[in-house]
């Protein structure tokens, strides 16, 4: 349902997030950042380009991360987001609490302004 | 014209629960946006039930029917047996203490009253019946 491709670049790392998120699936999203953070990255970004239907659970789990990236001192950028995608987020204001750009170019901008 | 589908009581059944409203959807909501926040709402609504009314038994069935009466309305109903769980008296946390709190839960409500334009719970036959109702454009 969903499939998740790390990869690290420009001392970033990056969870291409693909499919589908839903009460079933979220937990592979919450492991793959948990996994992240538990390695020492600062810098993450999501790409959300492949990205077909999140649900509250998987914006749960974006949310359940907020106060632990402040404490931790932890940026998280996502972008490239579909339309109905973005949507979701904005239904219940949560785009102004994370971090969403549009491209993967000014997710990098975002997180690089964010981390000095 | 109507629609019905039975869900077993196991989440990894969602993913068909979409399925089914886009493909019974697909001609009555133009719009992408409009047709993912539906089924969103039905997502939501079914998990909740699925988790907390019938603890992901997949033996319990919830029947799930879509009906357009009018070109720019669709009403869907959820029937179950279980335990009844109205949407409109449940108060979600404020947003700001979900993410003090770390709290994974308690944004699908809030999405399928944002959604929707009206929920309504009914017994019917001695069963549970919610009925959601959406205008769209």
């Amino acid at each position: 349902m969903v499939h998740i491709k790390r990869l690290q670049e420009d001392g970033a790392d990056i969870l291409a997030v693909i499919g589908e998120i839903d009460a079933s699936s979220s937990i592979e999203l919450d492991l793959a950042i948990a996994k992240s953070v538990g390695e020492g990255s600062k810098k993450i970004l999501v790409d959300c380009s492949a990205l077909e239907y999140i649900s509250s659970a998987g914006l749960g789990v974006f949310m359940s991360y907020i106060e632990e990236f402040k404490d931790k001192n932890i940026h998280m950028v996502l972008f490239g987001m579909k339309e109905k995608v973005v949507n979701t987020f904005q239904i219940l204001g949560l785009s102004d609490l994370l971090h969403i750009s549009l491209t993967k170019v000014e997710a990098k901008k975002l997180l690089h302004e964010l981390s000095v | 014209m109507s629609y019905q589908y039975n869900i077993g009581c196991s989440l990894e059944n969602l993913k068909g629960v979409r399925d089914f409203i886009r493909k019974s959807l697909r001609e009555h909501v133009r719009s992408d946006v409009t047709l993912n926040e539906i089924i969103l709402a039905l997502d939501e609504m079914c998990s909740n039930l699925m988790i907390h009314a019938h603890h992901c038994n997949p033996d319990h069935h919830l029947e799930l029917t879509i009906d357009v009466p009018k070109k720019d309305k669709v009403v869907f109903e959820i029937i179950d047996d279980g335990e009844m769980f109205d949407i409109n008296r449940y108060h979600e946390p404020a947003i700001d203490n979900l993410v003090h709190e770390k709290r994974k839960g308690g944004l699908g409500i809030r999405l399928v009253k944002s959604i929707m334009d009206e929920v309504q719970y009914v017994r019917k036959d001695g069963r549970n019946v919610c009925r959601l109702t959406k205008i769209v454009a």
